[in-house]
């Protein structure tokens, strides 16, 4: 092997491991995760530990069905509110608008999903909280208010991966249905959306997992109570807001019953992540289609 | 069948109105967040609130080491996700060929992207601050946030080095280049606005982070020296103030300050890729 | 009479001028065909004809195009009603990714037809038309996108005359296929020019003198020459033409 040849086999050998990186990292965030969670499935019982309704550290109770319930709700709450605009934003952006107006939007969208989330639950925590305790009465501090802060920060997150799929449908098919003499919004509503759709459920589903993950801006307006909300109006406390919000002072069982509320946070995104992965392989269309 | 209350025509236009009106909301969103914080944060805003130490836990003072940390997790999160996001993407589109590990990588890069800051946080405290031994400080923090910024970078860099022309490294090999001296001196050279908008992408993300690296960072109101000192990032100052209703004042203007240093690399690095795009292609 | 007159015809794409003073008429059922070598305009042509071009965010036009005497560019004529009366068949087959059935069906349904008896009986009247039927009958559910690429570009002229168009332009619609099925597309052209005024582009000389009865040539955005098509292969006029047609370039 001359000189040439090694370095370039040293080099290849390197960005190899750079590559395995990503890799590695979720393999120790597993592990250690793990690691410190799974003493709480077994001391206090896997079963007891997802259905259990109570969470009273101090009298060493442990249940977080009730905050996988939150994170439920406050989530479905964001969507159904984020879902409308961003799919009609995003068809806007791809579909209607002139590019002059497209110019203007794409940095919009860019900017929304570059401020923290810190600020976006500031904002919630100065604005919005006040507006609904004059509006809807008690505290202001709800399910509500931490879903109309998640809306507004999945907006980017949904708007930019729609838009890309609905710019991916074949020009032919548009042209197609225009040469028909279909109006534009007949083309979108027949051909374009139902062509992109798989691409849209996934960018719905990724908004999802990001309105689950998300933790400061939920805590600051949330009110974070451990109950099963009756009322959109109630405070609710997350998966996420459990763990910032004790972390600092937590030990031993505790300590344990966190890290596995980290678990159950981390199931349910790798399990949306499987399962916008497999909608995105199994629906995809076939552009083109056929044999010539 | 649906009845037809609509003409095609009609529906045409209420759909634009729809469209033009979800448009508008978008926009207004985003004016009235960054409105509303940057006119009651800035009166707040001098030069002296960014220069000086808070004083009693924040409630009076500046933010002085506040941003010395912000710049450190930033710094330590760049420099060490910068050159493995990159490697990583030159190795799955300059040298992988076995589609099932570039399969599983990307699979573990969307994964990584999609793991909540919250136990990106978790990690960080069992791995670094404590299994590592580097304690609460800026070194931890900007481990936890390099591990967060790379899916980013590797992507952006990724999709950038997939477009560059198969000619130009054509070109390269027909002059007698070998891979790695076509890869570092043409495409790579070619790729840079792309990268260059990776790595930003990423490193807001870090600037804005305060879940992640709340339980590796420290909570310390005083300038961390060096890089094993503890530290207090701008949002998680922002975070404690807020919750802790330390000063609702100062609380203002920190986030005014967090938001112009997103708006100013947004709009800096997007005029410097255009520019230096421009350059390269001669226009 | 004449179902087509185009008047002092200019085309831009930005600064780039695509078609220059095209002055032509296009009879009422025939076949009329477009030849000349790439890029010399006779694609943007047709498309100026049912103002596909207007989706090309910076395409400028000057002149006059009528259908039937009147002027399709006029800020009253409704586009949406343009292209149901000229309907188009592209260069490569683009049904939709729906059933066959739906593929037929999609015009009528967007034009309001809703009623399922006389849409099954469009539906089927249309593929006899193009031919398509008897291939396709027993399996009108099934995807579009399994039929083979001779089948989908009759799929697409079957769409086209589920409308009921007035005229069909076809921009080089055997580019994409085999011999076999150009054949069959080629009788079907024959078969619908009674009831159809058919303008189809093409690069193929013999195809154009298979099918059409007129011929114009185009080059470099100007039409060099207009005349029965077996006129122009026989006895050109000019010797740009004669080149062209004796392979000489393009």
């Amino acid at each position: 092997m001359d000189k040439n040849n090694l370095s370039e086999f040293i080099i290849e050998k390197g960005l190899f491991i750079m590559a395995i990186f990503s890799i590695i990292i979720i393999f120790l965030i597993i592990s250690f995760v793990l690691l410190e969670g799974l003493p709480a499935f077994e001391d206090y019982g896997f079963f007891q530990f997802i259905f259990g309704l109570t969470w009273a550290p101090n009298d060493s109770q442990y249940g977080v069905f009730a905050m996988i319930i939150g994170s439920i709700c406050v989530t479905l709450l964001a969507m159904l509110m984020a879902v409308p605009l961003s799919l009609l934003c995003a068809i806007f952006m791809a579909e209607v608008a002139p590019s002059k107006v497209r110019k203007i939007l794409k940095p919009v969208i860019e900017t929304l999903s570059g401020i923290p989330s810190v600020v976006y639950g500031f904002f919630g925590l100065i604005v919005l909280v006040p507006i609904i305790r004059e509006n809807f009465g008690g505290t202001g501090f709800s399910m509500f208010t931490a879903s109309l802060i998640l809306a507004v920060m999945v907006l980017p997150t949904i708007i930019t991966l729609s838009q890309d799929s609905l710019r991916s449908v074949p020009h032919e098919y548009r042209e197609a249905s225009l040469g028909l003499g279909a109006t534009n919004w007949q083309t979108i509503k027949n051909i374009i959306f139902p062509a992109a759709l798989p691409g849209i459920i996934t960018s719905i589903i990724l908004g999802m997992g990001r309105a689950i993950g998300e933790t400061l801006a939920v805590i600051m307006v949330a009110g974070n109570v451990v109950q099963i909300p009756n009322s959109i109006f109630d405070p609710v406390r997350t998966l996420t807001a459990n763990i910032a919000i004790e972390m600092g002072y937590a030990t031993g069982l505790h300590y344990n019953a966190l890290f596995g509320t980290g678990i159950v946070l981390f199931i349910i995104i790798i399990g949306l992540l499987v399962v916008a992965n497999y909608i995105q392989h199994k629906y995809k269309v076939d552009v083109g289609g056929g044999y010539l | 069948m649906s009845i037809k209350i609509w003409s095609p025509k009609i529906s045409q236009k209420i759909m634009n109105a729809v469209f033009i009106i979800s448009g508008i909301i978008t926009i207004l969103l985003l004016v009235l967040i960054i409105g509303y914080i940057l006119i009651k944060g800035l009166p707040a805003v001098s030069l002296e609130f960014i220069f000086s130490d808070p004083i009693d836990s924040g409630k009076y003072g500046g933010i002085f080491p506040m941003i010395v940390s912000t710049l450190y997790v930033t710094a330590i999160a760049g420099v060490v996700a910068t050159p493995l996001g990159i490697g990583a993407a030159v190795y799955m589109t300059e040298y992988a060929s076995e589609n099932k590990l570039v399969k599983i990588i990307r699979f573990g890069s969307e994964t990584l992207a999609s793991i909540p800051s919250i136990v990106f946080g978790l990690f960080g405290l069992t791995f670094f601050v404590l299994f590592l031994g580097l304690g609460w400080s800026v070194l931890s923090g900007g481990l936890v946030l390099a591990m967060m910024a790379l899916p980013t970078i590797f992507q952006v860099s990724e999709v950038t080095i997939t477009s560059i022309p198969s000619s130009y490294r054509e070109g390269s090999y027909g002059l007698g280049a070998t891979k790695w001296q076509t890869i570092y001196r043409v495409v790579l050279p070619a790729a840079i606005p792309g990268i260059v908008t990776g790595v930003i992408l990423g490193m807001t993300r870090a600037i804005s982070e305060a879940a992640a690296v709340m339980f590796a960072v420290g909570a310390s109101l005083s300038v961390p020296i060096s890089i094993f000192d503890p530290g207090r990032p701008l949002p998680l100052h922002l975070y404690i103030l807020a919750t802790e209703g330390i000063s609702l004042e100062n609380a203002y203007g920190t986030a005014a300050v967090l938001v112009i240093i997103v708006l100013a690399i947004t709009i800096i690095s997007n005029w410097a890729v255009d520019k230096y795009q421009n350059k390269i292609m001669g226009r | 009479m004449n179902r087509i007159e185009v008047k002092d015809l200019n085309v831009y794409f930005g600064d780039a001028h695509i078609l220059k003073d095209i002055n032509t008429e296009i009879a009422k059922n025939t076949v009329t065909a477009l030849i000349g070598p790439s890029g010399c305009g006779k694609s943007t042509f047709i498309r100026t004809l049912n103002r596909m071009n207007d989706l090309i965010p910076n395409f400028r036009h000057e002149g006059d195009v009528y259908l039937d005497g009147k002027d399709i560019y006029n800020p009253k004529m409704d586009v949406v009603d343009l292209r149901k009366k000229i309907g188009m068949v592209f260069q490569k087959p683009n049904p939709f990714p729906k059933s066959i059935f739906e593929n037929v069906a999609y015009g009528l349904r967007i034009h309001g037809v809703s009623d399922n008896d006389k849409l099954n009986q469009r539906v089927e009247e249309s593929l006899k038309s193009a031919a398509l039927w008897d291939e396709v009958k027993d399996k009108l559910d099934n995807s579009a996108m399994g039929l083979s690429g001779g089948q989908q570009q009759r799929l697409c002229i079957a769409r086209t005359i589920a409308n009921n168009p007035e005229v069909i332009l076809m921009d080089e619609p055997c580019s994409a296929l085999d011999p076999i099925s150009t054949t069959k597309i080629e009788d079907l052209i024959h078969k619908l020019k009674t009831e159809y005024t058919i303008i189809i582009v093409t690069h193929n000389m013999q195809q154009a003198t298979r099918v059409s009865k007129y011929t114009s040539f185009f080059l470099n955005g100007e039409i060099i020459e207009s005349n029965l098509t077996d006129k122009i292969f026989i006895d050109p006029k000019n010797k740009k033409t004669e080149d062209y047609i004796t392979g000489r370039f393009g």
